[in-house]
């Protein structure tokens, strides 16, 4: 070999240039992540558009339809076929006693899905029933969350005396089993009202629905987020922290909230799922939602009567919540494989 | 090599895993040939990313990832392993090849006895009844020094001391007399003590049961130990290997080189710094054309942008363009400026 | 290890006693809650109320009343109820019990079934198209409101599809006692125990498959690999039976929830007069003895089923049994 002798060099710092793509932050990262995952793309679009189309309920009744969903209409009469037809029939099945409903015309400007006992237009009462279900999961894991946030941080963070306290009153609630507490605190406030205090909500307002759902869950969340903040209490990168003297406000907003919105946030898309079928539960029951407002639990207990002359009144408003929560239950999943694909923390 | 009277059990050619990952193929076990003769203590050294558990255990066909490539030839005991049907693997592995694990603690299932789990594997290879099976179990976990193994044979993982555990995972896998024993960072997870415990079943497993073995380690120390022969790998490939003492005494390739200069010397004068290999070991996404370590080389030159191969005489062998008359010089020059420069 | 029994049965008293003055409180102490009105009917004359609120005993101080209540279901075990005079509470929860007892019984048996089967399945056959169908059925059962399921399949097999031979051997809603016609009573129960076990299937099958997966990348699951074993005796001795360890506490949880009451959609739906239904029933007319009676009865069901889990959970886990 030809060689020359290699002079002892020192390595001058060229190493070669790796070729890598600029570190893109995590929830950057994770943001990439979800949008390339065309199940969670899928499921997201078609409960947006739902929304969307539940949102133009006033434009539907008014101008599409031309129907209002709310008003009684037992003996008003539509045109199909350009025939005039009564909303209400003398019934044909059983002794002949009472009056059936029309059933779907499939026309979409013209009580597309038919009407419900009381001569309404079953596909704008769902529609506005949308409204409400949608914004009552919506605004009930608000408050869920942001209370399970609270109470989980602290309770894990300053430990002791305000740990305990929390726990307690989170382990009583969690005791309950949940329909007793839920179905108990419907029935008593929704004949009443609440009135403590600077918090008035009239019987029959949607906000005692919202309330009673969002309290309700606050456990299913905070236990968890306590847990994280106790074991990220121990982990070593804040111990490292409290070691260089950081002072403990700046080690909770720094080190352990983001990874406790981590966790905040893959729960909301199940939370908005859960309380979705909760409020459609109570409502069913005839303690959610109360006349003359609309849910999709209140359609379907409209529809029982009926489930087996006109089964659309009860069906159609289920395959809604199915299309719903399914959709945040993808959507959810994407989520959580998006921000933690390790997760152990497994919600139902 | 080993030398040419001993009967070679394991030749493997050629053995290339590569695994596809979302940026690209990656390459974590490029082309190495071994071989290993009976009764033989073989060490396997490098850092962490060298590849050196990725080969042994495709050896066994453990690997399970569905992006994973697995070439070359895998000869053991003149039947060629790689591509053989997952029922002929199964009879082989336990059997005739074992392989124990660094971490013992979550290597043995949490929720059975460690005697079921010898006994398990026992019924899995031979035709024994349970009593039969919980017998040999016993004897086994006293071959390999565990006090009172009526007791052990019933305990739970987690009932047992770091040593203990790593003994009865060593009984298990010797149930079935396997001629090799593959050991991937056995002592890692233990102290100091209980390692040199565990060197001595090891040595003992090649005398009583005529055993070869596998040692895979990045502790030199270890090797230096119990090592027949030695194989030095870095980023997939094979950069030296030899005797023991051929690699201890007189080590050609400068990866060898700062290994063993970042082992704090017993005698002489202390140092005020300890060397290091500078630079951190290469992402294998983006390795160098010629020879991988390069770029961490203080000693490169114009022909490294070749890869180098294995070459060498007498049975030790370094990849590396220096000529070999150089190299005892190279590195006594950098002995001395080190030494200075602390 | 006596001093651990006797606690934990004073715990457990205590979360009962709790969880009944929790829910006493929310119906005896609510203001506007009032009971006697209901009782006194619509429009009662106002001597007629402050009467019934004397017969009632609902005139003495709330402590009383809740003592008088507790006195009346446990010692003398008279209880009456508000709405049906005269009917007395505790053999009326009695017959109710069996009820939900067959159909929750009836439903964790398909649903233990469905989800182990659908949960090893779909983690052995990992991202193929099976797991994903699965996966995917999995889903839609947790997305439909039971009750409304419930619905749709008395649609399906009490009119549309009743006349074929596929379903017109369902009986109309109601319940026939097992003692009574073994038979019938299968016929009644087993389209309400499917029901009630698909919303199961989906959560539980999705969480065997998630803890399988999980267990497989486990170093342990490398050793039983390394040993020489079968696939299948990898997956259903080691991966499996570490993974069932969660899925039995999630399980006993549920399922003492649901023996207490939690059935309750399901009842309503298929008109069985279970404990469930009895509590809706009574909390809606507030029915206040049939309450705390139904209350008292779940609370010690979800009691009873924390200790049995943590029992059961010490069994099959040894890492956590005391040593």
């Amino acid at each position: 070999m030809t060689a020359q002798m290699p002079a002892a060099v020192e390595p001058a710092g060229t190493f070669p240039a790796a070729m890598e793509r600029p570190a893109l932050g995590p929830w950057a990262r994770a943001a990439l992540k979800l949008w390339s995952d065309k199940a969670a793309m899928a499921a997201l679009s078609l409960f947006l558009l739902i929304v969307l189309v539940c949102l133009l309920a006033p434009f539907y009744a008014s101008r599409i339809a031309h129907t209002d969903p709310f008003t009684s209409n037992i003996d008003g009469e539509i045109t199909v076929n350009g025939e005039q037809v009564a909303l209400l029939q003398p019934s044909e099945e059983g002794l002949g006693l009472g009056s059936t409903p029309i059933g779907p015309t499939w026309d979409i400007t013209n009580y597309f899905l038919g009407a419900d006992t009381q001569g309404r237009d079953v596909m704008a009462r769902i529609l506005y029933g949308g409204r409400n279900s949608l914004f009552i999961a919506g605004t009930s894991t608000v408050i869920c969350l942001f209370f399970a946030a609270i109470m989980g941080l602290a309770a894990g963070f300053f430990g002791g005396l305000v740990d305990t306290l929390i726990s307690r009153v989170l382990d009583v609630i969690w005791a309950f089993p949940i329909f007793l507490l839920a179905i108990s605190l419907s029935i008593v406030l929704i004949a009443h009202g609440i009135d403590i205090g600077p918090i008035s909500i009239t019987a029959g307002s949607l906000w005692l629905p919202i309330s009673i759902i969002g309290i309700v869950y606050i456990p299913y969340v905070a236990r968890p987020v306590r847990g994280q903040v106790l074991s990220l209490k121990e982990s070593e990168f804040v111990l490292a922290a409290t070691g260089l003297g950081v002072p403990s406000y700046r080690i909770l907003i720094r080190d352990i909230l983001p990874n406790v919105m981590t966790t905040l946030i893959v729960f909301v898309p199940l939370m908005l799922a859960l309380n979705m079928l909760t409020e459609s539960a109570l409502s069913f029951l005839s303690i959610g939602v109360q006349a003359p407002d609309a849910s999709w639990g209140t359609i379907i207990q409209d529809g029982q009567d009926v489930l087996y002359t006109r089964s659309w009144v009860a069906v159609a408003p289920g395959i809604a919540i199915v299309l719903c929560v399914l959709s945040l239950n993808v959507l959810g999943d994407g989520v959580r494989d998006a921000l933690d694909p390790r997760a152990k923390l497994r919600i139902r | 090599m080993p030398d040419s009277d001993t009967k070679i059990l394991l030749d493997v050619r050629g053995l290339s895993v590569s695994f596809r990952t979302e940026r690209g193929l990656v390459r974590a076990v490029d082309n190495i040939s071994f071989r290993i003769g009976e009764r033989e203590i073989v060490g396997v050294v490098g850092e962490s990313g060298s590849g050196k558990t990725v080969s042994l255990m495709s050896v066994m066909g453990l690997i399970n990832d569905p992006n994973a490539v697995v070439e070359g030839s895998i000869v053991y005991k003149g039947r060629e392993l790689h591509g053989l049907s997952k029922r002929a693997l199964r009879s082989i592995r336990g059997r005739e090849i074992a392989m124990i694990f660094q971490d013992p603690m979550t290597a043995l299932t949490p929720v059975y006895t460690i005697g079921w789990q010898i006994c398990e594997q026992l019924r899995a290879h031979n035709k024994m009844s349970k009593r039969a099976a919980r017998q040999r179990a016993v004897e086994l976990l006293d071959a390999v020094g565990i006090a009172h193994p009526a007791v052990t044979i019933d305990r739970y993982p987690h009932q047992l001391s770091g040593g203990m555990r790593q003994r009865a995972f060593i009984a298990m896998a010797l149930s079935c007399n396997p001629s090799l024993l593959i050991a991937d960072e056995p002592t890692t997870a233990l102290d100091v003590t209980v390692q040199a415990q565990i060197l001595e079943l090891i040595q003992r497993l090649r005398r009583d049961f005529g055993s070869s073995i596998i040692l895979i380690t990045h502790d030199l120390g270890v090797v230096a130990e119990v090592a027949d022969r030695v194989m030095v790998m870095y980023a997939g490939r094979i950069v030296e290997r030899g005797t023991t003492r051929q690699i201890f005494t007189q080590p050609w390739h400068p990866y060898t080189w700062g290994l063993h200069d970042s082992i704090p010397p017993l005698e002489g004068t202390r140092l005020r710094r300890l060397p290091s290999i500078p630079g951190s070991p290469p992402s294998l996404l983006s390795l160098p054309p010629g020879c991988a370590f390069a770029p961490r080389c203080r000693f490169r030159f114009a022909p490294c942008a070749e890869r180098p191969e294995l070459a060498g005489a007498g049975g030790h062998e370094a990849a590396c363009f220096i000529p070999l008359e150089e190299r005892a010089g190279l590195r006594a020059a950098r002995g001395r400026a080190l030494k200075e420069a602390s | 290890m006596l001093s651990v029994l006797i606690r934990r049965l004073f715990q457990m008293l205590f979360v009962m006693l709790g969880i009944s003055i929790v829910v006493f409180l929310i119906f005896f102490a609510t203001p506007g809650a009032d009971p006697s009105s209901r009782i006194a009917g619509r429009n009662a004359a106002p001597e007629t109320l402050l009467a019934v609120r004397h017969d009632f005993g609902l005139d003495k101080p709330l402590p009383v009343q809740y003592y008088l209540m507790m006195k009346h279901l446990f010692i003398a075990r008279d209880l009456t109820s508000f709405v049906n005079r005269g009917q007395q509470v505790i053999p009326e929860v009695m017959e109710a019990t069996p009820i939900t007892l067959s159909l929750v019984f009836g439903a964790a048996f398909f649903w233990i079934l469905g989800s182990i089967t659908i949960g090893v399945v779909a983690a052995a056959t990992k991202n193929s198209p099976l797991d994903r169908i699965l996966m995917i059925l999995g889903l839609i059962g947790i997305s439909m409101p039971v009750y409304w399921l419930g619905e749709v399949v008395n649609l399906i097999t009490q009119a549309r599809l009743h006349d074929t031979w596929v379903f017109s051997w369902v009986p109309p809603l109601g319940y026939k006692p097992l003692t009574e016609d073994p038979w019938g009573w299968f016929k009644v129960m087993v389209i309400p125990w499917i029901t009630l076990a698909v919303l199961y299937i989906g959560i539980y099958g999705r969480v065997l498959r998630a803890g399988i997966v999980e267990a497989n990348q486990e170093d342990y699951i490398r050793t039983a690999r390394s040993k020489g074993l079968s696939e299948t005796r990898i997956l259903l001795r080691h991966a499996l039976r570490t993974s069932l360890i969660a899925f039995v506490t999630l399980f006993g949880l549920d399922f003492g929830a649901l023996v207490g009451g939690g059935a309750l959609l399901t009842e309503v739906v298929f008109g069985l007069q279970g404990v469930g239904k009895l509590t809706y029933d009574a909390l809606k007319t507030l029915d206040l003895p049939v309450i705390m009676a139904t209350v008292v009865y779940a609370s010690f069901f979800v009691v009873a089923a924390n200790a049995v889990v943590d029992l059961v959970y010490a069994a099959i886990d040894p890492r956590v049994r005391l040593a």
